[in-house]
């Protein structure tokens, strides 16, 4: 009972710092494409909270996984003067959009809510564009996983992998148990998520900053690179034939049906274990990607905030902004999505291993600067660079004829598109 | 007088300037994009023929380019080919020729989105022909042109000729048949074999409907995006990236729009550099 009391006092407080006026209401508009199970029902919860202040939700859902229609949709919008109040737009496409002028700054709620403190500062430092803020994060998902199978893995006699090396003694083992070592999908981007996975695991999280997200020439053409990308090419070895075009899910469900016996991918995957049925920790296992145990590459979902003229809708767009960094939608949002809230010092209790795994680290690599933005999924580079490096790292990963050092003179020159 | 010579442009006009607008305004715009600095959202910074030079410096660009020329070849003369092969097949007087010419014709009831999905599985090596015919004992069997860099434009090629060679055969028969049965029995009558009839009568006098046929089977070679996007997705890699999904690519998903609007200037160029000769020689012999 005191519980809610306090809470909803705070709530209360909350409010009145944001709105000095009385509760004017404004209409939100919100483009998001999260239309699917779990995320539409935590999109509902953000929309209960609004609609509980007096403000008009509208929703904007433009399905189609990855966003890109969304985007073409919202470009429209935006070109003919009639943009959103907040879209799901993230990474360095912030700085893009912001370059556009077409984004509010939302400093005013961000020193109220003290999101300085909340986030820790790779992560504020992609939320802002010339030191103001101009989106709010949502949660955080992990990209450097490795999800195991721990019954192929009994089977085949193979211990979980903790180094690239072990790794490849694991596959061959699996191998010769007449089961797929390595689940994977041929897409550009998942070809990504494992190459950056390798780089992590091999190079470490100084040489993946320096190389994938600085893009130094030196250090993309240094002997580390050349290791990082054979080591690479050495996991195709483990897939199989008809990987080439496969969607990241059903590869999950070779790993979950025990066909295969793991699978480099972001906790998304986690959503599919769950949605099977199974346990984490006990019908399948999530460990960092090898050699990665001290490191995390994260995915940082965010809401870009755009400039609005009407008053009311900016208050809306505020309480809205206020809302999605608060600690209620972090957390039921989070439980949906299956990825950890981005907000700092959150309560973990009702989240799983994985979870609490993944928030014990992403606080712990914070701190010791190995917390890294994952460039498979749009947090460092922007699109043109992150698009042709993803070129070469496929085009690598599928031709059999192309060497290390042809990849790494590919590579450097794609860094540099601009 | 005065009304009639009025009254028809009256009636063109909104048509034409419909088109003015829609077709040639927005190419002249995309041409000036092509020009600006434009990424993310359309800007008019000009930047000269920037975007240009970063285009044929792209790998990516290069690779595009040169499998529309191998495709545009297989498909085109492919389905043609067959077209007509089948076409002259059908000509025989043969039994149960409308139940074979509907069953030809099927594939193109079909959207590419949905032959591209079903080619998918068929040649997959895993699901397809070469499970299939391993499951038949021939284990060393392999076809696994779809994962292969090198060729898996092929297999684009195979399932566009599939799905309009029925179309093309269609096209031929009408013409076949509007021939005048006189010239055939005249011909018969000087002794001329069949073979012999076909290639120097009666395929002479399709040449109309050659025109017509490569025009709309040359377009859908160009505009070709749902079959490559359903089947291979442009991969593995962007190794079987066509212009159209290079400019959808860069436009739409990598905030590039500058250079997606300078690929598809080039690709109005190529387009106008095959149409226009053709179209002009063609329209001067009827007059």
């Amino acid at each position: 009972m005191q519980r809610i009391v306090s809470r909803s006092l705070g709530l209360i407080a909350a409010a009145a710092a944001l709105t000095c006026l009385p509760a004017q209401a404004g209409e939100l508009e919100v483009l998001h494409w999260w239309t699917s199970g779990g995320e539409a029902k935590a999109a509902a919860s953000l929309k209960a909270a609004m609609q509980a202040k007096g403000h008009t939700w509208k929703d904007f859902a433009v399905a189609g996984g990855g966003g890109d229609a969304a985007m073409t949709v919202l470009k429209s919008r935006v070109v003919s003067g009639n943009a959103p109040a907040a879209a799901q737009i993230k990474g360095p496409s912030l700085q893009e959009w912001a370059s556009e002028g077409v984004l509010a700054n939302i400093d005013g709620v961000a020193k109220a809510e003290k999101w300085d403190e909340l986030l820790p500062k790779v992560v504020s430092d992609v939320m802002k564009y010339k030191g103001n803020y101009i989106a709010v994060p949502v949660n955080v998902h992990r990209v450097n996983w490795l999800w195991a199978n721990p019954a192929a893995f009994q089977k085949a006699g193979a211990k979980l992998p903790t180094t690239w090396d072990e790794f490849f003694v694991a596959a061959e083992a699996l191998k010769k148990a007449g089961l797929i070592p390595v689940a994977h999908g041929g897409q550009n981007w998942q070809d990504f998520t494992t190459f950056e996975s390798v780089a992590l695991g091999v190079g470490g999280a100084d040489f993946y900053k320096k190389a994938l997200v600085q893009r130094d020439p030196a250090a993309l053409s240094s002997p580390t690179m050349e290791k990082v990308l054979t080591t690479f090419k050495r996991v195709k070895d483990y897939t199989d034939k008809n990987a080439s075009g496969r969607d990241w899910n059903l590869a999950t469900a070779m790993v979950i049906k025990g066909e295969a016996g793991m699978q480099l991918m972001g906790d998304w995957a986690k959503g599919e274990f769950i949605a099977a049925g199974k346990v984490p920790g006990k019908d399948f296992a999530c460990i960092a990607a090898p050699g990665t145990a001290k490191a995390f590459t994260f995915n940082v979902d965010s809401f870009a905030m755009f400039k609005l003229k009407n008053e009311a809708n900016v208050k809306a767009q505020n309480d809205l902004a206020a809302a999605i960094m608060g600690p209620e939608f972090q957390e039921v949002f989070n439980l949906n999505k299956g990825s950890i809230p981005v907000r700092l010092g959150m309560k973990m209790d009702k989240f799983d291993e994985c979870a609490k795994l993944s928030s014990k680290d992403f606080v712990d690599d914070a701190k010791s600067g190995t917390l890294v933005p994952s460039i498979a999924h749009g947090m460092a580079v922007p699109s043109a660079a992150e698009g042709a490096m993803k070129d070469v790292v496929s085009q690598f990963w599928n031709t059999d004829k192309m060497s290390a050092k042809d990849a790494m003179a590919k590579l450097a020159t794609a860094a540099k598109s601009k | 007088m005065v009304r009639a010579s009025w009254l028809p442009k009256l009636v063109v006009a909104p048509s034409f300037a419909l088109a003015l607008l829609f077709i040639y305004g927005l190419i002249a715009w995309n041409g000036y994009l092509s020009l600006s600095a434009s990424r993310l959202l359309p800007n008019y910074e000009f930047a000269g023929f920037d975007q240009y030079v970063n285009l044929f410096e792209s790998e990516r660009f290069r690779v595009a380019l040169s499998n529309m020329a191998v495709f545009g070849t297989l498909f085109v003369g492919g389905a043609m080919a067959i077209g007509l092969l089948l076409a002259i097949l059908l000509d025989q007087k043969i039994r149960a020729e409308g139940v074979l010419r509907t069953i030809y014709l099927y594939p193109m009831a079909l959207s590419f989105i949905v032959t591209g999905t079903a080619w998918k599985w068929i040649l997959n090596p895993g699901l397809g022909v070469e499970h299939l015919v391993r499951q038949w004992g021939f284990e060393g069997f392999t076809f696994d042109w779809l994962i292969d860099p090198d060729k898996a434009i092929y297999c684009i090629a195979i399932a566009g000729v599939w799905q309009s060679a029925g179309f093309v055969m269609a096209l031929f028969l009408a013409g076949l048949r509007g021939i005048d049965d006189s010239i055939v029995k005249a011909a018969q009558v000087d002794g001329a074999s069949l073979p012999r009839i076909y290639w120097r009568i009666l395929i002479p006098s399709l040449r109309p409907v050659f025109f017509s046929t490569l025009m709309v089977v040359s377009h859908l070679a160009i505009k070709s995006f749902d079959l490559v996007m359903a089947l291979t997705a442009g991969g593995p890699g962007f190794a079987t990236d066509l212009p159209a999904t290079f400019m959808y690519a860069m436009a739409f998903s990598r905030g590039q729009i500058g250079l997606g609007a300078a690929s598809a200037t080039v690709m109005l160029a190529l387009v106008a550099a095959i149409v226009v000769p053709y179209l002009y020689s063609e329209l001067r012999v009827k007059k």
